[in-house]
């Protein structure tokens, strides 16, 4: 699930959970209610903002959740998992906040879930433990395991997703495979320096969407670059400098979550 | 998707064992709570059980007896009032509630475990201080009084459980210590559990039987047959006490529900 902040992706895990109840409409896990017990025991949750007492060490604390599930994973497992092997004895209040993060994903999976719900998992992480769980993850998923997770990085969600929601505002905008959804974001982008001042119907048509627009400076995203420049030539507009490059991830991601009514 | 193999849940009781074990080690394991809970009472006893611990009261009871009843009451209470209010605020502090609600654990279970520890702590805080009084206080009395003693305070406690979890959810993690002592102290010791009413002044005697902690002393005093109340009407005013502090909290939990949740 992916979005900006604020899109409503935290919300939308909430609702999944049967944390936070619907103003309309029906959440249904399993076929059972979110808060239904038999759904929660199938299900593995790594949430933004909870915590855990600090004066459990790491393998005792797994070991509380573990007792919560029907069909636990050995306590080894889920520790070496979240890459927390070193710090098992390690009480929780003295990790560091990518080693928090970690734990949380070691009681996320602690349960052997069928179900993961994954809220912003890589936040705080750093280089390594991003690692150990995007193998993880991919472990997980190989074993047939669903795992749902936010991420504000359409990078992330490419690397590690077969199906990528986008939301933005509170609304689906796009739900996809990665592959589609690249090819309905732009690949290119385009910028553009004025001989003559630029005027906005110069642009207006075109098979590009506009980033930003000033009477000296344009640029575009697209995945026809040479169809855009052809045309704007065709149009006459007098271009004093051209630069197109690859278009940067978060910038066609951009594109994706704009609506038509905003300003360009 | 398939049905899981095996059971679908957890087995409940194996749930709460391990929930109780997980609650003990926490509490033992912040010395400010394990220290105060058992330490305060055996000196406060020290301090004002001791020097009259010899002294017979006019009805026959020991007074060394009466008073170590006294503190007894008080340090059950405590457990409770401190334990559940500043547990419950340090929880939802650390937002320890947010994660706990989306695992499979029901919070009955998660309920029933706070109270089986908070329980232990005040068993283990009654043997130490009423083994205190005995060896170093020399206060008499049947085993079989003390095991009357126990039993009554613990089963009585539920009004203080109570009010520690309206104090855990009306007060922050910073300000829940603070409430909980500025409410039980002065409490406890206008209801005559730090020295006999008769030794103070007229207008506590006259606020007293209005208090909880009032009543409560009377379940430890009964065990000493020197409760100066009825029983049933000890009970119910412990009773009602219980009703109104289980409504302020239910109100504060609501209140953070629909402003967390909702």
């Amino acid at each position: 699930m992916l979005g900006p902040n604020g899109a409503g992706k935290t919300t939308s895990i909430s609702l999944m959970l049967g944390l936070r109840r619907p103003t309309a409409g029906r959440v249904s896990l399993f076929g059972l209610p979110p808060t239904d017990r038999r759904a929660r025991s199938r299900c593995g949750v790594m949430l933004q903002d909870s915590g855990t007492t600090g004066v459990l060490t790491v393998r005792e604390i797994v070991d509380v959740f573990r007792a919560y599930y029907p069909a636990p994973l050995p306590p080894e497992r889920a520790i070496a998992m979240a890459g927390l092997t070193g710090q098992a004895a390690a009480r929780v209040g003295t990790l560091s906040g990518g080693q928090r993060q970690r734990l949380y994903f070691a009681l996320a999976i602690c349960g052997d879930p069928d179900v993961l719900f994954l809220d912003e998992p890589t936040v705080g992480m750093d280089v390594e433990a991003r690692r150990a769980f995007v193998t993880s993850i991919q472990t997980l998923s190989a074993a047939g395991k669903t795992i749902v997770f936010t991420t504000h990085y359409l990078r992330e969600a490419e690397e590690l997703a077969q199906r990528i929601v986008v939301i933005d505002r509170g609304a689906v905008i796009a739900d996809a495979s990665p592959a589609q959804l690249k090819a309905r974001v732009p690949g290119k982008k385009i910028v553009l320096t004025a001989g003559r001042p630029f005027a906005r119907e110069h642009f207006d048509g075109l098979p590009a969407s506009v980033l930003s627009l000033t009477s000296e400076r344009a640029s575009l995203l697209s995945n026809e670059p040479a169809r855009v420049l052809g045309e704007l030539f065709r149009r006459g507009v007098d271009v004093a400098d051209l630069e197109v490059t690859g278009a940067d991830l978060e910038e066609a991601f951009l594109a994706l979550t704009r609506r038509s009514g905003d300003p360009a | 998707m398939s049905a899981p193999a095996g059971p679908g849940v957890a087995p409940l009781g194996r749930m709460l064992a391990v929930q109780t074990w997980s609650e003990l080690r926490i509490r033992w394991r912040i010395p400010a709570f394990s220290l105060t809970i058992v330490a305060l009472p055996v000196l406060f006893f020290t301090f004002f059980g001791l020097p009259f611990a010899g002294q017979i009261l006019p009805n026959g009871t020991s007074l060394g007896a009466y008073l170590l009843a006294s503190f007894a009451a008080y340090s059950v209470g405590s457990v409770m009032v401190f334990g559940f209010g500043i547990g419950v605020a340090t929880e939802r502090g650390l937002k320890v509630d947010v994660l706990m609600r989306a695992t499979p654990l029901p919070p009955f279970i998660a309920i029933a475990a706070k109270v089986l520890n908070a329980l232990a702590y005040a068993l283990l805080s009654l043997v130490i201080l009423i083994g205190y009084g005995i060896v170093v206080g020399g206060v008499r009395q049947d085993l079989t009084v003390w095991l009357d003693m126990t039993v009554r305070l613990l089963a009585g406690s539920v009004p203080f459980i109570a009010l520690g979890f309206a104090i855990g959810y009306l007060c922050g993690p910073n300000v829940a210590p603070a409430v909980a002592n500025l409410v039980y102290l002065p409490l406890s010791f206008a209801s005559g559990l730090f020295m006999p009413l008769s030794q103070l002044p007229g207008f506590v005697r006259s606020i007293a039987p209005y208090l909880p902690a009032y009543h409560y002393g009377q379940l430890g005093w009964s065990a000493l047959g020197a409760n100066t109340e009825r029983l049933p009407v000890s009970l119910a005013w412990l009773a009602g006490y219980t009703a109104l502090f289980l409504l302020i909290a239910m109100r504060a939990y609501q209140r953070e529900e629909s402003r967390k949740f909702g």
